[in-house]
């Protein structure tokens, strides 16, 4: 029997595990986790610390679901050393249960799913002994959450330390608690990875009207525990708590140890084998040319085509890549942002649609080759977020009309008046009865609502038509008509 | 409605032009009133003769038979009774498989007990808000729509629908990926804390292991899979939170996943607190004439009469007592995998056209022409019946007695107001002659209030339990299922006290999207979807002979966006050919700029080259084997 030893139990090491039972009930499945409890989604921390989600819903499996899927699950343990000759992974022991170090775990297929950890700035007094100060928090893990929902309150002052999309979702959400945040970012636009600078511009608009302040092109110099931060060009800015989102890098230090080849993160090719063949990565810590780190939708990728190999299902199953599309999830802020968006309007070889309306929060840029999206950013228009998305993700050529595309939702026509509606035109659908017709019932002496529905069924379906009926007899006494 | 001098004159409920003109097939030119034999006219006995001492020649279960949704439910009870007894024969199954049988399935999964609707239709008018998944009532039942003029309508549908365009709120998702929206609009619930956990807690299992799937659903990844907005999920919970109904149609039903896409939608339902209170609920809308009341009393693969389990030994041995029989057959197979047998000799066909409505329907039409003998009883010569040996005229809706069960799950008198055409007979009376013929006369009645009082028998102790239910009952009283005795008021209203399960409590059924069966690619890029329109029904069998309903639609067409259409180098009004790896339909080209540029809808209601179900994927559910109607991969061409 196959033996498969995943290390890391996040969103990636969970969703493969998953995707290895689904396919093969008896291969033997061994997860080693740092934290100390169950997998959780990461994704849902910022609506944890808006307090909209509680951390028990953001639970990936249950305290069952190791037991009920024949896995041996170790919580809390760390992978001290991999041995490639023996193939075995020697493991800390598992708190309270067995010693300092556990027997070496032989595997036939190693997963490595070890994620990535906060960047801190190299800002004065961030980092004391190798950990981060008193009053500052990553916002990484459920317990970086409950530690920012035990330091907050209402009207207290928070410093976010980054503009990225992980930063503004959690600006997003202490705001909602009432914290007064300042968001301190070292580019002069917001998330500047996916928008440009109009977008960005717009989105601190927006962000402001919900009272989150800005320190664009701001570094952070010096950490004043229980006082705040003094920026590098000399301000200073208050806060009872740092919360660091400056970006993530790939947790590689085993892969590294172990020798394997690791640039930014472990190197893997399209069946996500790194430089040994027995040893897989996945996930944040991976380092595959088709897709950028930090986002969950490349490691379920991931985790299903190395389902798909390691148990067999699909042997022929590669990983291509996976198409970004960013969506920031943050209350009463609707931004998309995919593919190419640096393109410039007056680009000969593109075309480039751009629509402003930051009072109203409006702001939407749509990049087109070849009649296909292929870049967008959308903010302030739920609507054509959701559809240039789908037309993005499944490669359908753009509607001609391109500015109602950028705008959303047509809005509805305005109901015609009676007297512009063509004599063709179906009044009662129920019953296929045209103005026409009810205009010759009308002048054949049907000129009350009974009367017409006795002469031409109109109203007697759904009685849906019962006001356009009502407004043509309106009309028809009104107006009388020579001629319909 | 009744018919006074062969005019149709309406209820209090309301008719659209198919109800108006119903009564032009009572006297219709196109009318069967003789068997047919080979296409010759024969009498009854010859033809009963003729297909009896064929049958007779083969094993059992070398001969099906196949129902249908609209026959009343004396026939359906009589059918299923005369497959086991009669020809004891394991093999019957009937068209409702291709309608009701994902709800059914998802319904006794989640609440013990699959009615339609378990409150009644009226209801619905004290409700605030009412969701329709897959469900296009203002064309397949337009006076439904009176019961909702008070309500805010969330209408789900890849169309933009007649019905749509009334919706407070239209969620137009990518076809086949209903159920990723029922999971986001579950997320997006217990993230905008509008779950009802006191309810989830007292009166359901399973949220937890429902929840994990649902939590990776959240609103934006939801979106990006469905193209439905995050904003558009989080206004629609918040409409839904309160005096709400959720209601399921073929939209949502008829896939591969059918059975789960329900589960999704009643998951929601539960996780609101909807189901088993007065005001709010769950249901699903009925599609054929008795699609209640046919799945309910044995013309079902897996079924015996009060919606009993044919595995079910207890089940076995009260309707063996009541038939006077010592043996049963065990269950077959579904409709789809019936018609499409290739160890078959002969199928009977009661009320039903699947060569028009059957998924790939070329594939069922070359089997069904490879029967040694293929039966149709009708009272038009539909497709299906143009291809038979031996053909029936039975009567239809005006002239004959019976019962059948609404939507509600209310059982409604059918009163005869004509006498049939001369030649024409019951299909109770086509049941019993055969059976005589096969040395079980007396088994087999003809009198409709005679069959319903057997039925009454059959069904007592059953969860759809009719034995507390009179036709003179009926003529006084409302009556909804379960009616256990005679002195019983029915049941308006289900589980208020307790669901179905043996516990009481309603299940939460862990269920994940997966997508179509078929996804596009670059030779078949775009979705095709099918549907009724107003004017006709089913196969179109009838109301293709109804001249007021032909001039209004008269031939098949396909609805694209003008965009897709100029791609093919096509305009409104020409031919195109719509391909699938199954077949190729020709259809007169709609534009309709509110269709999505990657998709096209098909009606099913037209034979020949037009029949949309030659592209249909045969791709079956695994629980209900529910065939996938609603999406599957086409291209366009010019004709």
């Amino acid at each position: 029997m196959r033996r498969v030893v995943i290390v890391g139990y996040g969103m990636a090491g969970a969703r493969l595990a998953d995707e290895l039972r689904r396919r093969d009930q008896d291969i033997s499945i061994t997860i080693i986790g740092a934290e100390p409890h169950a997998a959780y989604n990461r994704v849902l921390l910022s609506t944890v610390v808006a307090g909209t989600m509680t951390p028990e819903s953001t639970r990936l499996h249950d305290e069952k679901w190791a037991a009920g899927h024949n896995i041996d699950l170790r919580l809390g343990c760390e992978v001290l050393e991999i041995d490639r000759g023996s193939r075995t992974v020697t493991v800390s022991g598992t708190p309270g249960i067995t010693g300092p170090e556990s027997e070496p775990i032989p595997y036939d297929a190693l997963v490595l799913a070890t994620g990535s950890t906060p960047w801190v700035p190299p800002a004065e007094g961030l980092v004391e002994d190798g950990k981060l100060a008193p009053g500052v928090v990553a916002f990484r893990t459920l317990d970086d959450c409950a530690e920012i929902e035990a330091k907050t309150h209402k009207g207290a002052p928070v410093v976010v330390l980054g503009g990225g999309l992980l930063g503004i979702e959690a600006a997003r959400g202490l705001a909602g608690r009432g914290c007064l945040v300042t968001v301190v970012h070292p580019v002069g636009h917001l998330m500047e990875r996916q928008l440009d600078p109009g977008a960005g511009s717009v989105l601190a608009r927006t962000l402001g009207q919900l009272g989150i302040e800005f320190r664009l092109n701001a570094l952070a110099a010096k950490y004043l525990p229980g006082d705040g931060l003094i920026l590098d060009d000399g301000t200073h800015v208050p806060a009872e708590l740092v919360v660091v989102s400056a970006g993530v890098r790939a947790e590689t230090s085993l892969a590294v140890k172990a020798g394997l080849e690791v640039d930014r993160g472990i190197i893997v090719d399209d069946v996500l084998r790194t430089s040994d063949p027995r040893i897989h990565a996945i996930g944040d810590c991976a380092q595959h040319p088709g897709t950028v780190s930090g986002l969950v939708q490349p490691a379920w990728d991931q985790a299903a085509v190395l389902a798909d190999r390691l148990t067999g299902a699909n042997p022929a199953a590669r990983y291509r890549g996976t198409s970004v599309v960013t969506r920031l999830k943050a209350r009463d802020v609707d931004l998309a942002a995919l593919g190419d968006v640096h393109t410039d309007v007056d680009c000969p070889d593109s075309e480039v649609l751009c629509f402003q309306e930051p009072s109203r929060g409006r702001y939407a840029k749509l990049v087109l080759r070849d009649d296909r999206v292929t870049g967008a950013i959308v903010l302030g228009a739920p609507d054509a977020a959701a559809t240039i998305t789908q037309l993005y993700d499944r490669g359908i050529p753009a509607p001609t009309d391109r500015l109602a595309l950028l705008l959303g939702r047509a809005l509805p026509a305005e109901a015609a008046s009676p007297a512009d509606l063509p004599s063709s035109a179906v009044i009662c659908r129920c019953n296929t009865v045209s103005k026409g017709q009810i205009v010759s019932a009308w002048r054949a002496g049907a000129e009350s609502l009974p009367q017409l529905a006795e002469a031409t069924r109109a109203t007697t379906g759904c009685g849906g038509c019962k006001d356009a009926v009502c407004g043509l007899l309106d009309w028809l006494g009104a107006s009388q008509p020579q001629s319909a | 409605m009744s018919v006074i001098d062969g005019q149709v004159a309406p209820g209090p409920g309301g008719l659209c032009q198919k109800g108006w003109t119903a009564g032009e097939l009572l006297r219709h030119p196109g009318r069967l009133t003789t068997p047919l034999l080979h296409g010759e006219p024969v009498s009854w006995d010859e033809a009963l003769d003729f297909v009896a001492s064929r049958i007779r020649s083969y094993e059992p279960d070398e001969v099906a038979v196949f129902g249908g949704g609209g026959l009343t439910n004396e026939k359906a009870y009589l059918l299923g009774k005369f497959a086991r007894v009669a020809l004891k024969t394991s093999q019957i199954d009937y068209n409702g498989r291709f309608c009701m049988s994902s709800a059914a399935a998802a319904g006794n999964k989640a609440f013990g007990l699959d009615r339609g609707l378990p409150f009644p239709l009226t209801d619905l008018q004290s409700a605030d808000t009412v969701l329709l998944a897959g469900s296009n009532p203002a064309e397949t039942m337009p006076p439904f729509l009176r019961h909702l003029e008070g309500a805010r309508l969330i209408v789900i549908d890849p169309r933009r629908t007649p019905t749509a365009e009334r919706a407070t709120l239209h969620l137009q998702p990518a076809p086949g990926t209903d159920l990723a929206l029922a999971l986001g609009l579950l997320h997006t619930a217990v993230m905008e804390g509008l779950i009802d956990k006191e309810y989830i807690s007292s009166r359901t299992t399973g949220f937890d292991d429902a929840w994990r799937i649902a939590a990776q659903w959240w609103p934006e990844h939801t979106e990006r899979v469905t193209g439905v907005s995050a904003a558009d999920q989080r206004a629609a919970v918040h409409m839904l939170a309160g005096r709400s109904y959720i209601l399921t149609g073929r939209g949502t039903e008829q896939h591969a996943s059918g059975t789960d896409n329900v589960s999704a939608w009643i998951n929601l339902a539960l996780a609101l607190g909807l189901p088993g209170r007065a005001g709010s609920g769950y249901g699903c809308l009925t599609g054929q004439g008795n699609g209640q009341g046919g799945r309910e009393h044995g013309q079902k693969a897996d079924q015996l009469p009060g919606y009993r389990k044919l595995d079910d030994p207890v089940a076995r041995q009260h309707i063996m007592k009541v038939w006077g029989v010592d043996w049963l057959p065990g269950p077959g197979r579904s409709a789809y995998e019936l018609l499409v047998a290739d160890d078959l000799k002969a199928m009977l066909v009661f009320g039903s056209n699947p060569v028009v409505s059957a998924p790939r329907a070329s594939r069922v039409a070359e089997r069904l022409k490879a029967l040694d003998l293929l039966v149709v009883a009708d009272f038009v010569m539909s497709e299906t019946a143009a291809m038979a040996d031996v053909v029936f005229p039975v009567t239809q809706w005006a002239e004959e007695d019976g019962t059948m069960t609404n939507l509600e799950g209310r059982i409604i008198r059918r009163r005869k107001a004509l006498d049939p055409p001369a030649g024409v007979r019951s299909d109770l009376h086509l049941i019993h002659g055969l059976a005589a013929r096969l040395g079980c006369a007396e088994k087999f009645l003809t009198e409709p209030k005679e069959v319903f009082e057997e039925l009454r028998k059959a069904s007592a102790g059953g969860l759809s339990d009719y034995s507390g239910i009179t036709y003179e009952r009926l003529d006084a009283e409302q009556l909804h299922w379960p009616v256990p005795s005679v002195d019983h008021p029915g049941t308006p209203r289900l589980f208020l006290d307790r669901f179905a399960h043996a516990d009481g409590l309603a299940k939460f059924i862990p269920v994940d999207h997966k997508g179509p069966a078929e996804p596009p690619d670059e030779e078949y890029p775009l979705q095709a979807t099918t549907g009724r329109v107003l004017q006709h029904y089913q196969s179109g069998a009838q109301t293709r002979r109804v001249g007021e309903l032909m001039k209004a639609v008269p031939e098949m067409y396909v609805e694209v966006h003008p965009d897709t259409a100029s791609r093919a180098g096509l305009t409104s009004g020409e031919p195109a050919h719509v391909v699938s790896r199954r077949g190729r339909v020709t259809a007169t080209v709609r534009c309709v700029p509110s269709m999505r540029s990657d998709a096209v809808f098909l009606p099913f209601h037209f034979p020949g080259e037009g029949r949309a179900n030659l592209l249909t994927n045969p791709a079956l559910d695994p629980t209900s084997r529910m065939p996938e109607f609603k999406v599957c991969a086409v291209r366009l061409e010019r004709a």
